[in-house]
């Protein structure tokens, strides 16, 4: 209940943003908002993310199990450049981690991993 | 879990110095790190014995075993190794065969790889095959797959219950050791991966629906039949391809590098008999 409600939030600020409320198409609660749908494909693609290779994620096929599952991540990391940091370059809070640095080493670009942070802000 | 992460920070800690053999003394000798190793993998694979690391995943993944037990019934490596055996018994052109090389007999696993005092490197068994056809006026074969393949599949078949048993004899070997030690933990490649990130780190776990294989064992089933490739490939295209998937450079097969590397490993599985050739996904 409570993400619909932060889904609806979420849309109805964008559209506000965009200033055009009625002729964007109506995105279903369940899919998020198109950051969001952007950065879900971002982290399920392989040659990008590809954070199921080690990430448990809803509805994401064929999960790994080195990292923890990715979920209540807006409790977890209410703090998004904490998150981005995460992202961005993990050694640099664990340096022993195994999760890739993908800012720092480019493996996706600062937006990509902004959509992907909505995206994680939706599990 | 704690002994597991204190010797896991242990060892990246270890990984971070670069060589290890460092000025204060503080750096571990092969007989400790094959100790710190081993016992690593019997804490986190508790009841799995010594040798059963041999197999791989299959070790450690009952799944996955399942799979490999019907596999290793009609085992697809057997046809290489009967083409592997026609090679060490057809001459060569000038009339020599392997076997002149070899003390005529194909079972010299256990020999390889070792450190060669002499030319101050480590040799390896496909280097002497290729070293014993452009010996005998042959062209060398190809590292990574093909017909050198078949050729070590007979002997590796033929070698089968030898004992591993890798020695650093000397200051020079130990080099070539704390080398391939070094190239082991170094972190490369888009990914950030160091070899013990996927197969000490996170040996046995997922990555997607793939299980990672303990390092642990990892020398001794060479030759590989591999489901994945449709074919058999050497230890070196394995090297090549993990490489790869670090989205890093990889070495060359037979490259130093490499040869350091295998030398390293292969001395991480001391005690474990060879039983090569396999079968892997």
């Amino acid at each position: 209940m409570r993400n619909t409600a932060r889904h609806a939030t979420i849309a109805l600020s964008l559209a506000a943003l965009f200033g055009a409320a009625s002729l964007m198409p109506r995105i279903a609660p369940a899919e998020g908002t198109n950051m969001a749908a952007k950065g879900r494909e971002i982290a399920w693609n392989r040659k990008k993310g590809n954070c199921l290779a080690c990430h448990i994620m809803a509805n994401g096929v064929s999960p790994g199990d080195i990292g923890p599952q990715l979920m209540a991540m807006k409790a977890r990391f209410p703090d998004r450049k904490k998150l981005f940091d995460q992202i961005y370059d993990a050694t640099k809070r664990n340096p022993s981690t195994r999760m890739p640095p993908f800012g720092k080493h480019k493996i996706l670009s600062n937006a990509d991993i902004e959509a992907v942070i909505d995206y994680l802000y939706t599990l | 879990m704690k002994p597991i992460k204190t010797a896991i920070a242990a060892l990246c800690a270890l990984a971070a110095t670069g060589t290890f053999a460092d000025e204060k003394g503080t750096s571990t000798t092969p007989e400790e790190d094959l100790k710190t190793y081993q016992d690593y993998f019997f804490k986190r694979f508790p009841g799995v014995p010594l040798q059963e690391f041999a197999n791989g995943i299959y070790a450690v993944n009952k799944i996955s075993r399942q799979n490999w037990e019907a596999i290793e019934e009609f085992p697809p490596y057997e046809p290489m190794v009967d083409e592997g055996e026609a090679m060490w018994n057809t001459p060569f052109a000038n009339g020599k065969t392997y076997g002149s090389c070899f003390n005529n007999d194909p079972a010299q696993r256990k020999n390889y790889p070792y450190w060669d005092d002499q030319r101050k490197m480590v040799v390896t068994l496909p280097l002497t095959i290729n070293e014993c056809r452009t010996k005998n006026g042959e062209k060398p074969l190809k590292y990574a797959r093909g017909p050198i393949t078949r050729l070590l599949a007979y002997m590796a078949y033929e070698s089968r219950g030898q004992k591993i048993d890798v020695k650093i004899p000397n200051k020079d070997a130990l080099a070539a050791y704390e080398k391939g030690k070094s190239i082991y933990w170094t972190r490369r490649g888009q990914l950030n991966f160091n070899c013990g990130s996927c197969h000490m780190q996170s040996a046995g776990q997922h990555i997607r629906t793939n299980v990672l294989s303990p390092a642990l064992g990892q020398a001794s089933g060479w030759p590989v039949y591999r489901s994945k490739w449709g074919e058999m490939g050497t230890f070196h295209r394995r090297f090549k391809g993990c490489m790869k998937q670090m989205r890093a450079k990889p070495y060359k097969p037979q490259s130093e590098e490499f040869r350091d590397l295998e030398y390293f490993l292969t001395h991480m599985s001391n005690g474990i008999e060879f039983n090569g050739p396999s079968a892997r996904e």
